[in-house]
């Protein structure tokens, strides 16, 4: 194993070119890169960021429906719950079990999805508004299988972590949380696929539904 | 996988004749080609093409060091970083990992390298059941291991009613026709297998040198299942992966998705960091990356560095006008279109994919659409080039080109014999504008008409002109 190693990156090297004197130069550059954490050209952010975030989502095919407060959030589930004929069970990350769930007839259990659960509730850490893409970070309150195993996904989206771009939520990860977690994952609307005769398909391994509530307050 | 690119001029014909192949390419071509036209508009194209282009070119041109750095990082956060000069090796590596977690069952999301590497057959030698996960790469493995003739649309050759019939024989289950139905099922059969599997084996879209990363994109969701339900992860990418910094891929992935599927963003875009966490109640215990050479070192510093950059997007088939007539099989090996006609006689060695580089029709619609400004057609060029240097070409051309060339030096033989050779083409077209049957190259004409001169030479209209 250890052969394999060097020997690529000796013959890397010496495909590059690679002299003492230039590895301290190339070095040097690197640190200089991480430093700058250089932006790509980006495009024009939208001024209402809320706005152009729920456009895109529902361009991605999920469903946004706007409530005040995280109280609301309930209600606003068992309505949509209710809607789509689903059943009134689901689970959801814990951070969101001290919410009233059972006052909207609903029963939510706080812990990681398995195969058999059908809905899945889920916050985000945060949200883009350029592409209406949610993001959701692995923790032991925020499991990954939630957003994931479900037919449906639910996400309470609070508008004050709307964020323009990818660039910035990358920029508040490291703000927050210092180390990226073991999983970062942007989550652009329910699962698909195109395979068979390049016709889209919702609802291939993950979600057939995404949807967000978004609360305006928060 | 086995290397059948020397076929690739019998292989070709057969499939230029065949029309039901064009009408399927065709449908695909217009959904990519419009999509990604339509998906560009709200982005500075040009801008992020040479933006992404420099970031491509960053990683390569210290490619030992960002490696280096990528392995410190990945290390420090609990993965393993192994390497591999080939395919044996990779299958080599993954078996042994799997003995020593004691894997009965491997999910995959695709990669490209364990095509190249044989993988699948390697993985059910050492005992261990392999299963395709994304829904293009599940049919073709239940249809025999059949091999993929696009890099992001496997099964753009069939059609659903194959499919239909493929899953009711393998699934045992009624015929479905409804693709949404047809769906669900494989989502069914695949679900069990996500939930019971030992070990998860994905590619990497990018590797990011910052934080020891890697970015995986998919749309299905079955990268996520993947690299989150199975106690055993081994990421399996090339050496050409890396980029520095979590902005570079932002920048990446404005252009990856658009250029690919014609999407502004794909479903998932993980970056995955580490192994679980203590607290955490998913994820992978184990995470391994194995870091595949398999030719791609050769490529730098030489003429084809440029080839590096590569984000395997498929943008270049989807416009290829030659892709577009004969689809990804003929092309003989892992990799179609105008970037495997560079790609495959780099890896698999230009003595065995001799006509790739002449499939093209140098139009450069590839390097006009390729998000990392790949010279496609100039690569190509390049490899003739070689051909010709190594004497590899068959002898007829060699002599037919040297006599050319002799006769280029010589003006007024050369006039005379392209005024004879009018004459002879005006001949063969009996008159009419095209050349059904081309006299000394038939195989020209075998699968297209060939235009018939206007009647006179450039030379002899030119002596006639009107002199001002
Ligand atoms: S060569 Fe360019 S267009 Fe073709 S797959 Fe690679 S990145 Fe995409």
């Amino acid at each position: 194993m250890q052969d394999s190693r060097e020997d690529i990156l000796s013959r890397i090297r010496r495909r590059l070119g690679r002299t003492a004197e230039n590895a301290t130069t190339g070095r040097a550059e690197i640190e200089a890169c991480l430093g700058r954490r250089e932006q790509g050209p980006r495009p024009a952010a939208e001024a209402d960021r809320v706005a152009r975030f729920c456009a895109r989502s529902e361009a991605l095919s999920s469903t946004v429906e706007e409530v005040a407060r995280r109280e609301d959030a309930p209600a606003a589930v068992a309505r949509y719950i209710a809607a789509h004929d689903l059943p009134r069970a689901a689970v959801a990350w814990r951070q969101l079990v001290g919410l009233d769930w059972s006052g909207a007839g609903l029963q939510v259990a706080g812990r990681a999805a398995n195969g058999d659960d059908l809905i899945g509730i889920t916050g985000v850490f945060c949200a883009v508004a350029e592409t209406g893409t949610l993001l959701v970070l692995s923790g032991p309150d925020t499991p990954a299988t939630a957003s994931l195993l479900p037919e449906t996904h639910i996400a309470l989206v609070p508008a004050s972590r709307i964020v323009p771009g990818m660039e910035e939520a990358f920029t508040l990860i490291r703000a927050e949380c210092g180390a990226l977690p073991r999983a970062v994952n942007f989550i652009s609307g329910p699962s698909r696929t195109g395979d068979i005769e390049q016709t889209l398909v919702l609802g291939a391994h993950g979600p057939y539904r995404v949807h967000i509530v978004l609360l305006r307050d928060c | 996988m086995q290397i059948r690119s020397m076929h690739f001029k019998a292989r070709a014909g057969a499939a230029a004749a065949d029309r039901a192949l064009q009408s399927k390419l065709a449908t695909a071509k217009g959904l990519f080609v419009d999509g990604r036209r339509r998906a560009v508009a709200d982005i500075d194209l040009e801008a992020t093409r040479e933006a992404s282009r420099a970031i491509r070119n960053r990683a390569v041109e210290n490619l030992d060091l960002w490696l280096e750095r990528f392995e410190q990082e990945a290390t420090r956060r609990g993965g393993q970083v192994l390497w591999a000069r080939d395919g044996a090796e990779i299958c080599r590596l993954v078996a042994d990992i799997a003995r020593r977690h004691g894997v009965k069952k491997a999910i995959k999301s695709k990669s490209m390298l364990s095509e190249e590497a044989g993988l699948n057959a390697a993985l059910e030698a050492a005992g261990v059941q392999p299963v395709e996960t994304d829904l293009g790469e599940y049919i073709l493995q239940i249809n025999d291991n059949e091999p993929p003739s696009h890099i992001i649309a496997p099964v753009i050759h069939k059609t659903k009613e194959e499919v239909a019939d493929l899953f009711a024989r393998v699934h045992g289950k009624p015929r479905k026709t409804e693709i949404g139905e047809m769906t669900r099922e494989a989502r069914e059969m695949l679900r069990t297998h996500f939930l019971s599997a030992d070990m998860g084996i994905s590619g990497g879209n990018f590797l990011v040198a910052e934080t020891g990363s890697v970015a995986l994109v998919t749309n299905e969701g079955n990268g996520r299942m993947v690299t989150t339900l199975p106690k055993v992860h081994v990421v399996i990418t090339g050496v050409e992966k890396v980029v520095p910094t979590l902005e570079d891929l932002a920048t990446l992935m404005r252009i990856l998705p658009r250029s690919a599927t014609g999407q502004s963003i794909s479903n998932y875009f993980s970056v995955l960091t580490g192994v679980k966490r203590p607290e955490d109640t998913d994820g992978p215990e184990h995470l391994y990356f194995i870091l595949v050479d398999n030719g791609r070192v050769d490529l730098l510093g030489g003429d084809f560095q440029d080839m590096l950059r590569c984000i395997r997007c498929a943008a270049c088939m989807n416009h290829c006008p030659v892709y577009q007539t004969i689809g990804g099989h003929a092309y003989g090996w892992v990799y179609p279109g105008p970037m495997g006609s560079v790609l495959t006689p780099l890896f698999v060695g230009i003595e065995n994919a001799l006509d790739l580089p002449h499939a093209a029709t140098m139009c450069n619609q590839c390097g006009v659409v390729c998000p990392v400004k790949i010279p496609l057609p100039e690569l190509m060029r390049k490899l003739r080039e070689q051909q010709v240097e190594r004497r590899l070409r068959p002898w007829g051309e060699r002599t037919a080109l040297g006599l050319w060339a002799w006769l280029a030096r010589h003006p007024s033989l050369y006039a005379l014999v392209a005024k004879l050779g009018v004459r002879y083409l005006n001949w063969l077209a009996e008159g009419g504008d095209r050349i059904r049957v081309m006299g000394v190259a038939p195989s020209w004409t075998d699968g297209r008409d060939f235009p018939a001169p206007e009647g006179r030479t450039f030379r002899e209209l030119y002596a006639k002109r009107p002199k001002t």
